[in-house]
C-alpha cells in the first residue's frame, strides 16, 4: 500500500457535552481518492474542519506525510498542503476567476505581477488538469459546475497535494458531476490526494478507492469500495437494514385537484423565473418535478402556495382559483385544503427558536381548536404535539424542546406532521428529505405514498433524482423556468439527468 | 454547522451569567473608584445603603425602578417582534402630553381614583400613537424603524418644548413647564407599605402606579406567552418568512406591536409626572426610555428579568445620588460611568464569559448540559 498522505489518529473533539467527534482514526493512501460517508450529524464535517484548521481537536494527532503536524488555522493547513472545496463555495460573487484564485495569495501592492503569475499558472493547471475556466469570467456569470471548478483551482493554485472537497455535487447536474469526477479521476494520477465527503453512496462507489462510514461521532467502518456494496453501506451508516426504495402500488388518479395553467413568475429584479408553466395533480397521484436547484422550482412552489405574487397565469385549487397577486393568505389557502411543506424548513416552515409545540401549530394558530378568545389553549396544544410525536416518531420525544435541538430529520417530520394531519385535499413538499438522514427518509416516503394512496394530490420537488423516481407516478422536468418533459416513473437517470440540463432545449435552439 | 455551544441548565443560563455579569460590572467600576481615590469599598457599602438602607431609600429605589419597569416593558415588546424600539423616549414624553390634557381639564372636579383610569388611557394612547407612525413607516415604507424612532424622539422634544413654553404654560410663569396639578391629580403613595415592614419613611415618591408597573409586567408576560397576538409577534420576530407563510400579515403585526410597545412607554409618564412633580415639565423623562433598553435586555426581555433588572437600576439611580452626595470626589458623572459599565458588561458584552462557563459546566457534569442533543447536532 502506498504512503499514507494523512493519518489522524484518537480524534476527539467535543461541543459542550455533545461529543462530535470520538477516538477517530483514519487513514488516507497518498494517490487515492478516499470517500466519508455518513448521516448528517455524524461528524464528517467536523472531522474536517479539524484537518483544515477551523476546528482544533480536544486530543489525538493528526500526522501529513508521516510526520506529526498540528493545524490551528487554515493558513497552516495550506501551507501544508491541504486544500478545501467547501459546500458553499467561497467566491467574491463580482470579482473575475482569476482576481479569486490569487486573493488571499497576493503578494505585490498593485497586483501586477500577481496576476502575471497566476495567469501562466492557471494555465498550466487547465492544460495538467483538463480545468478549462475563462480567467476573465466574472465569477456571478458562470454556471455552478464552474464555479467549483474555480474553488478547486484556488486549492490547486495554493500547492494543495490533498484536496477534501465537502458534498461536491449536492448543486450539480448529473453532467456536471460526471465531468467533476474524470476531473478528479485525473488529479489523483497525477499523484494528488482527494478526500471526498458525502451523503450519495452512489457517487462513493462510482469513484473513490476506499471509503470510510461514520455514524455518530465514531468511524464505524472503512471499506475497500470495490469489495462494498450501497446496502452494506447504508447499513452500516444507519446501524439497521434500510430500504432503499420505497414499495408503492399502483396509482389510482382521480378528479384533477390542483391545475396550473400558463404560470409565470418573476423574481425581485425582474428575470423570469418560472416561464409559462402548465400542469395538473389529479388525487390519488404523486407528480415529481425534477431539476438542478435553481431553474423556478422554488418560485414555482411559492407561487402555488400563494406566498409569491405571479406576473400571469391561473392556479386553480379544488376548481376554484387561487389569488395570485402574492397577497394571498395562506391561511384561507389552507382552509381551502392546501398544505405545504416548504423547501426552506428552517426560515420558512419552522421556527428554530420556537418549542417544538408551538412549531406543530405554525400557520393554523388561527384554527379554533387552539383558541379561547385570544388566549392559546396551551394544554390543547400541547396534547396535540404529543399526539403528533407519537404518531410521526419525532424524536427525542419532548414539545417543550427548542426546535433547533432536532436533528433535520425530525424537524422535517415536525412540519410533516403539522400539514399532514390537517388532512389536506392538496399537499405541495419542497425537498421532501433535504438534509434528512436515511432512516427518516424511508419513512418520509412512506407517509407521502400513504397520502397518495388517501387519495390525494401530491406534487413534489426535489433536487434528488433517485427521490423524484422513487416516489413519483409521473415526473416534470424542469430547467430554465419551463417545464421541458414529462416521464413516467420508469425513465431512465440518463434520459432525465439529459432534461434537467437542457440538452434538448439547447439543441433545439442551435 | 450548528452552534458550537452546548444549552446551560437555565438556573444558569438566568441566574448564574447575569450575577457574574454584574460582578465583572462592579469589579471594574470598583477600579474607576479608586482610580479617583476613594476607597471602593467604602464606595459600594454607601451606594447599597443609600439604596436599600433606609425606608426612604427603598421607597426611592422602587419608585425609579417604576419608571423603568414601564420602558423595559415597552421595549421588550418591540423586541419580541424583532423592532429594535429606541423610540420610548419620545413615546414617553407624548404620553405625558395625554396625561397632562387629562389632569389640567378634569383636576378640579373629579378625584384621583376617577382621573386615574382616564389619565392611563390618554397615556397609553399618546404614547400608542407615537409608535404608531414610525411603525406605518416601517410596515409600508420600509423606512427602517431604529431611524424613524430616534428621529421621532427629537420631534418629540420640539414638541413639548413649543407647548411647554407656550400653550401649556400659565401666563406670567417663567417655568416651561404646565401649572401643578390640584390634589384631585395626585396619586396615593404607598409609603405604607414600607413603613409596614418598620421602616420610616420621610418623603418619597413612590406611588400606585408601582403597582400598576408590576400588572403591566404580568400582562406583557400573558401577552407574548399565552396569546394568538404575543405567538404571532413571536414568530414575526424571530423569522418573517416563517410568518409570511403562516398567513401572519407583516403590516398588521408590525402596526400592533409598535403601538403596544408605545403605549407601554406613555404609561411611563404617569410615574413622575401624577406621582411625584404633580406637572409636565420639560424633559420629565430624562433618558429613562434609553434605560429601559438596557433593562428590556438585561431582562432577557422576560417580564420577570425586567422588574429585576429595573430595580437594579433603580438602585443605581438612588444609591448613586447618595454616593454622589457622600463623596465628593465621585460626581454624578462618575455614576453614570458605573451605569454605562452595567449596561456594557450585562448588555453589550453578555455573552462574553458564556463559553468559559459551560467548558466549566459540560467537565463537571455532561447531562446538565443536555446530552440529548448529539444526535441532533455536529454535522
Amino acid at each position: 500500500m502506498a504512503q499514507a498522505a494523512i493519518e489522524l489518529i484518537g480524534i476527539n473533539k467535543s461541543f459542550g457535552a455533545v461529543r462530535a467527534n470520538r477516538d477517530i482514526n483514519l487513514e488516507v493512501a497518498r494517490g487515492t481518492i478516499h470517500g466519508i460517508v455518513g448521516e448528517n450529524g455524524a461528524g464528517k464535517s467536523t472531522l474536517m474542519s479539524i484537518l483544515y484548521g477551523f476546528y482544533q481537536a480536544d486530543s489525538g494527532e493528526i500526522r501529513v506525510g508521516g510526520k506529526p503536524v498540528s493545524i490551528n488555522s487554515s493558513n497552516d493547513a495550506i501551507a501544508l498542503g491541504i486544500g478545501m472545496v467547501h459546500q458553499h463555495f467561497m467566491l467574491v460573487d463580482n470579482f473575475t476567476v482569476l482576481e479569486n484564485v490569487i486573493l488571499g495569495a497576493e503578494n505585490d501592492a498593485l497586483l501586477k505581477s500577481s496576476i502575471a503569475k497566476a495567469r501562466s499558472e492557471l494555465e498550466r493547471l487547465e492544460r495538467e488538469y483538463g480545468l478549462e475556466v475563462d480567467p476573465d469570467a466574472i465569477i456571478e456569470e458562470l454556471p455552478v459546475g464552474l464555479q467549483q471548478r474555480v474553488e478547486i483551482l484556488k486549492a490547486l493554485y495554493r500547492g494543495a497535494e490533498i484536496l477534501i472537497l465537502d458534498e461536491p455535487t449536492g448543486v450539480l447536474t448529473p453532467a456536471e458531476a460526471d465531468h467533476l469526477f474524470r476531473i478528479l479521476k485525473q488529479l489523483k494520477e497525477q499523484g494528488k490526494t482527494v478526500v471526498l465527503i458525502t451523503h450519495k453512496l452512489r457517487e462513493i462507489m462510482a469513484i473513490t478507492d476506499t471509503v470510510s462510514v461514520m455514524r455518530q461521532g465514531t468511524m464505524v467502518a472503512t471499506r475497500v469500495t470495490k469489495e462494498t456494496t450501497v446496502g452494506e453501506l447504508a447499513e452500516l451508516m444507519v446501524g439497521r437494514r434500510v430500504l432503499l426504495r420505497v414499495e408503492k402500488g399502483q396509482s389510482e388518479a382521480g378528479a384533477i385537484k390542483l391545475s396550473v395553467r400558463n404560470l409565470t413568475v418573476k423574481d425581485s429584479r425582474g428575470v423570469t423565473m418560472v416561464d409559462d408553466v402548465s400542469f395538473d395533480v389529479r388525487g390519488g397521484e404523486i407528480v415529481g418535478i425534477a431539476g438542478v436547484a435553481g431553474n423556478g422550482q422554488s418560485e414555482l412552489l411559492e407561487a402555488i402556495s400563494g406566498i409569491r405574487h405571479a406576473v400571469s397565469g391561473e392556479v386553480m385549487l379544488e376548481g376554484k382559483p387561487v389569488d395570485l397577486t402574492g397577497k394571498a393568505d395562506p391561511g384561507e389557502l389552507r382552509d381551502r385544503g392546501l398544505a405545504h411543506v416548504p423547501e426552506d424548513r428552517h426560515h420558512v416552515g419552522l421556527v428554530l427558536a420556537f418549542e417544538e409545540n408551538e412549531n406543530s401549530i405554525l400557520g393554523y394558530h388561527d384554527d379554533e381548536r387552539y383558541l379561547k378568545g385570544p388566549f392559546l389553549k396551551v394544554d390543547v396544544i400541547m396534547a396535540d404535539a404529543r399526539d403528533k410525536i407519537e404518531k410521526y416518531d419525532i424524536r427525542p420525544g419532548n414539545p417543550r424542546l427548542k426546535t433547533a435541538n432536532f436533528s433535520g430529520g425530525n424537524q422535517q417530520k415536525i412540519v410533516l406532521a403539522r400539514e399532514m394531519e390537517q388532512d389536506p385535499g392538496v399537499l405541495i413538499v419542497g425537498q421532501p428529505t433535504r438534509g434528512v438522514d436515511v432512516g427518516a427518509i424511508e419513512f418520509i416516503h412512506k407517509r407521502l405514498i400513504a397520502m397518495r394512496d388517501q387519495g390525494k394530490a401530491v406534487l413534489v420537488v426535489s433536487v434528488e433524482l433517485d427521490e423524484i423516481r422513487s416516489l413519483s407516478d409521473r415526473i416534470l422536468v424542469m430547467f430554465a423556468g419551463r417545464i421541458v418533459g414529462e416521464r413516467g416513473p420508469d425513465a431512465t437517470e440518463g434520459e432525465l439527468g439529459l432534461l434537467m440540463a437542457g440538452v434538448e432545449h439547447q439543441e433545439a435552439a442551435e | 454547522m450548528s452552534t458550537p455551544y452546548a444549552k446551560l441548565p437555565a438556573w444558569a443560563d438566568y441566574g448564574l451569567i447575569p450575577l457574574i455579569n454584574l460582578s465583572v460590572a462592579f469589579i471594574v467600576a470598583g477600579f474607576v473608584v479608586m482610580l479617583v481615590g476613594e476607597n471602593p469599598f467604602r464606595a459600594a457599602v454607601i451606594l447599597v445603603e443609600g439604596a436599600f438602607g433606609k425606608g426612604t431609600g427603598i421607597a426611592f429605589t422602587l419608585f425609579y425602578a417604576t419608571t423603568f419597569i414601564f420602558t423595559g416593558l415597552s421595549v421588550a415588546v418591540a423586541a419580541h417582534c424583532s423592532l429594535f424600539n429606541i423610540g420610548t423616549e419620545g413615546q414617553a414624553y407624548i404620553g405625558g402630553l395625554g396625561i397632562a390634557l387629562v389632569c389640567l381639564s378634569f383636576d378640579s372636579v373629579l378625584p384621583w381614583w376617577a382621573i386615574f383610569p382616564m389619565a392611563i388611557v390618554a397615556a397609553a394612547a399618546f404614547g400608542a400613537l407615537w409608535g404608531f407612525i414610525p411603525a406605518y413607516l416601517q410596515a409600508k415604507r420600509g423606512s427602517h424603524i431604529v431611524i424613524t424612532t430616534i428621529m421621532f424622539n427629537f420631534i418629540a422634544a420640539s414638541v413639548m418644548v413649543y407647548l411647554l413654553v407656550g400653550p401649556l404654560k400659565p401666563a406670567g410663569s417663567q417655568a416651561p413647564q404646565t401649572r401643578n396639578f390640584l390634589a384631585g391629580a395626585e396619586l396615593p403613595k404607598l409609603n405604607w407599605i414600607i413603613e409596614l415592614f418598620g421602616a420610616k419613611i420621610r418623603s418619597a415618591p413612590l406611588n400606585i402606579c408601582f403597582l400598576l408597573a408590576l400588572v403591566m409586567a404580568f400582562l406583557v408576560w400573558l401577552l407574548i406567552w399565552r396569546t394568538k397576538l404575543g405567538y404571532e409577534m413571536r414568530t414575526y420576530g424571530h423569522s418573517p418568512k416563517a410568518a409570511r407563510y403562516a398567513g401572519i400579515s407583516e403590516t398588521r403585526i408590525i402596526l400592533t406591536a409598535m403601538m403596544i410597545s408605545g403605549a407601554l412607554a406613555g404609561m411611563m409618564a404617569l410615574n413622575p409626572v401624577m406621582g411625584d412633580q404633580h406637572n409636565v415639565a420639560i424633559d420629565f423623562v430624562s433618558g429613562a426610555g434609553y434605560v429601559g433598553i438596557a433593562v428590556a435586555l438585561m431582562g432577557r426581555l422576560h417580564p420577570v428579568g425586567i422588574v429585576l433588572a429595573a430595580i437594579l437600576f433603580g438602585m443605581l439611580y438612588q444609591g448613586g445620588a447618595e454616593l454622589a452626595f457622600e463623596m465628593p470626589a465621585i460626581s454624578r458623572d462618575m455614576i453614570v460611568i458605573i451605569q454605562g459599565l452595567v449596561i456594557l458588561f450585562a448588555g453589550a458584552l453578555e455573552h462574553m464569559f458564556r463559553p468559559y462557563i459551560q467548558a466549566l459546566f459540560a467537565s463537571f457534569s455532561p447531562k446538565s448540559v443536555g446530552m440529548q442533543a448529539v444526535n441532533g447536532k455536529g454535522a
